[in-house]
């Protein structure tokens, strides 16, 4: 893979155009999915592929990439998108949120507010919204294409009548800029606000699905529910049992077999940063020395 | 203390070497070469071949090698490897009438002209295990009076085209729009005919069998039978603009299939036979018949005959998972970690029983 052979960021200069001509229509026409000609990538469909692309079309030799997975940098996929960048492109890699100029996510928007010049990547597995309720593309893109989001609404309402609240916790529609309805990918819904307003480009790419959607620098993205049911992110009722914080997403990690818990932030970055910082949780140990 | 599962570096790199280890297997046993899997395992390396898009039978043998036999991971490799590779231009179309064979049945005609040769087949073999093969050293192999394939002795016309001259099969009539390339565009629905083709061209072969298999039991059936399947070497030449003209620059071992359908006709269109056709790389015949089957069950709109609503039938539910790379890679992503989804759920199912658990108290 480090072999002479391969461009930089591994996919050649006219595939490279040919995605970052998408990811421009999707910049154009916020939320809309852009059809793309995704290639087979040295990882499986499904392992991010989509994300792969888009982020191969953007990095610069200059660039500093980060790789999250579920939130961590160190979860296995993770680490080997990441070690793949470092073969096929030589950038420069990070785990701080702040310091990156492009990040690569799958399930999490970082705790850390995204700032201006920044590119957040999603990996997208399914970017139609409307799949589960119609699974032809055929009549999802006539849906798109006339604003007809009826059946989105009546799923959603069914939800309140059956469960008394809108049973999607992950991948929860949201609507953009008042017109296209959106899959935020499988981010939980506690994540959703954040993909308002945000300061960051952010891009979604879908390979198996060959789609890429796109929501440029503080795009208005609105999570659909209805007046008497207004949108909840929902947040676990603990703190995070290592730093403290109280308003983080948080992994839940079974310690034995006797129903012992703990919480922990599911942004390992945000984390280690708190306990660095001096705060701490109900379990911390101390820092191991040169960590932070 | 806290032992998450993560902590990726050390575990990826200890799992890499224990893949080379299991690979190579035992030691004491000779290391398989590429040579080997090329010569004596030709129908898995023409099969990774065909799905891989690639007529490289050296790189599919190495795939195969890597992948330790498992043939949808070789194909993998192919398409993987297949990314890089730059796009020189299209060649010009191939001439199948022009193969040359080393098998070529009907089963329409008792006899056809360039007559019937049945070629390395395991059609009429015995399937009894052979345990002179699982001796050591060279195995006795009976002389054959043929070689690998006929010479080109001049073309050997199709069999649908002598029943074409006498009006009985539909034509095939001559298209020369560029054929779209579905490894440089998105799949497009509803999709041409020459896109479907190429989509079931690359599409699994377990999958189009089953598809195939379920016509013929009734779910979107097309009467067919094979009219032809031909197996052999074709020329690929492709115009050289700084000449001017056509040049061969290799060749290609391809399977054809066409099917002859029965048709007693329908709004606008008269009582005969029609086709569907079925071309993959290598020794593929059970791809190419279902194949063949396939795009005939899928051509019931053009011929204006009614949708029963068949799996076979459905072009979106059949090109959109066709494609073992992308269904391998969706079914197994699920082993991905999942647990931030997974905890939302989790948080969700425990409000949802909270509520549950309240209310008939409430009621009470
Ligand atoms: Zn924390």
């Amino acid at each position: 893979m480090t072999g002479p052979g391969y461009n930089f960021a591994y996919l050649d200069e006219g595939t490279k155009r040919m995605i970052r001509r998408a990811i421009l229509k999707g910049i154009a026409v916020p939320g809309y999915q852009v059809p793309f000609s995704a290639r087979e990538m040295p990882m499986p469909y499904g392992w991010g592929t989509g994300g792969v692309q888009v982020t191969a079309a953007c990095l610069l030799p200059e660039d500093r990439l980060k790789v999250i997975d579920q939130g961590a940098d160190d979860t296995t996929n993770a680490v080997s998108i990441r070690r793949f960048f470092e073969r096929t492109a030589h950038v420069a890699t990070t785990t701080s949120t702040t310091a990156a100029t492009v990040i690569q996510t799958r399930h999490r928007i970082p705790e850390h507010p995204l700032r201006e010049g920044q590119i957040l990547v999603f990996q997208v597995p399914i970017p139609e919204p409307l799949r589960f309720l119609e699974p032809r593309e055929t009549e999802t893109r006539r849906m798109h294409s006339l604003e007809e989001y009826g059946l989105m609404h009546v799923k959603l309402y069914e939800d309140i009548a059956r469960h008394g609240t809108i049973a999607t916790s992950y991948a929860y529609p949201v609507r953009v800029e008042g017109r296209y309805v959106m899959d935020p990918s499988p981010i939980p819904k506690f994540d959703n606000p954040r993909l308002s307003d945000c300061a960051a480009i952010q891009l979604f790419g879908a390979g198996r699905e060959q789609r890429i959607y796109a929501l440029p620098p503080h795009t208005q993205v609105v999570s659909l529910d209805f007046e008497d049911h207004p949108f909840d992110p929902g947040k676990a009722p603990h703190d995070c049992d290592l730093c403290g914080a109280v308003d983080s997403y948080l992994d839940e990690v079974i310690t034995d077999d006797r129903g012992g818990r703990m919480f922990v932030c599911s942004d390992t970055d945000h984390c280690t940063c708190r306990r660095a910082a001096g705060h701490s949780g109900r379990l911390a140990a101390p820092l191991p020395a040169g960590r932070a | 203390m806290y032992v998450a599962v993560k902590g990726g570096e050390r575990a990826i790199d200890n799992a890499h070497a224990l893949l080379a280890e299991a690979r190579r297997g035992d030691p004491g046993v000779a290391e398989l070469t590429v040579a080997q899997i090329r010569a004596q395992l030709h129908l898995a390396v023409t099969r990774v071949m065909a799905e891989g898009s690639l007529h490289d039978p050296d790189l599919a043998a190495l795939a195969i090698k890597q992948a330790r036999g498992d043939l949808i991971e070789a194909i993998f490799l192919i398409r993987a490897y297949r990314t890089t590779l730059p796009r020189l231009g299209a060649s010009q179309p191939i001439d199948t009438a022009a193969m040359r064979l080393m098998r070529r049945i009907s089963a329409t005609f008792k006899d056809v002209p360039g007559g019937q040769m049945l070629g390395p087949t395991f059609d009429y073999t015995h399937r009894l295990l052979d345990f002179r093969l699982a001796a050591d050293g060279p195995g006795a192999v009976p002389p054959s009076d043929t070689p690998r394939a006929m010479a080109a002795a001049g073309p050997v016309p199709h069999v649908a085209a002598l029943l074409e001259r006498d009006d009985l099969i539909e034509g095939a009539p001559r298209d020369d729009t560029p054929p779209p390339d579905l490894t440089r565009m998105p799949m497009e629905l509803p999709a041409t005919r020459a896109l479907r083709l190429q989509a079931l061209a690359r599409g699994d072969e377990g999958f189009l069998l089953s598809l195939a298999y379920s016509t013929q039991r009734g779910y979107g059936r097309t009467h067919a039978f094979v009219g032809e399947l031909r197996i052999g070497w074709v020329d690929v030449a492709m115009e050289i603009p700084e000449l001017g003209l056509a040049v061969t620059i290799g060749e290609v071992e391809v399977t054809e299939c066409e099917t002859v359908n029965q048709f007693l006709g329908s709004r606008g269109a008269p009582p005969r036979f029609t086709r569907g056709y079925g071309l993959t790389f290598g020794q593929t015949e059970r791809k190419a018949i279902a194949m063949s089957l396939v795009d005939r069950a899928l051509r019931w709109k053009e011929l204006g005959e009614d949708g029963t609503g068949a799996p076979a039938q459905d072009e979106e539910f059949v090109l959109m998972h066709a494609d073992n790379v992308q269904a391998t890679g969706f079914l197994e992503h699920i082993k991905l970690p999942h647990y931030v989804d997974f905890q939302s759920e989790l948080e969700l199912l425990r409000r949802l029983r909270a509520e549950t658990a309240a209310e008939p108290e409430a009621a009470e």
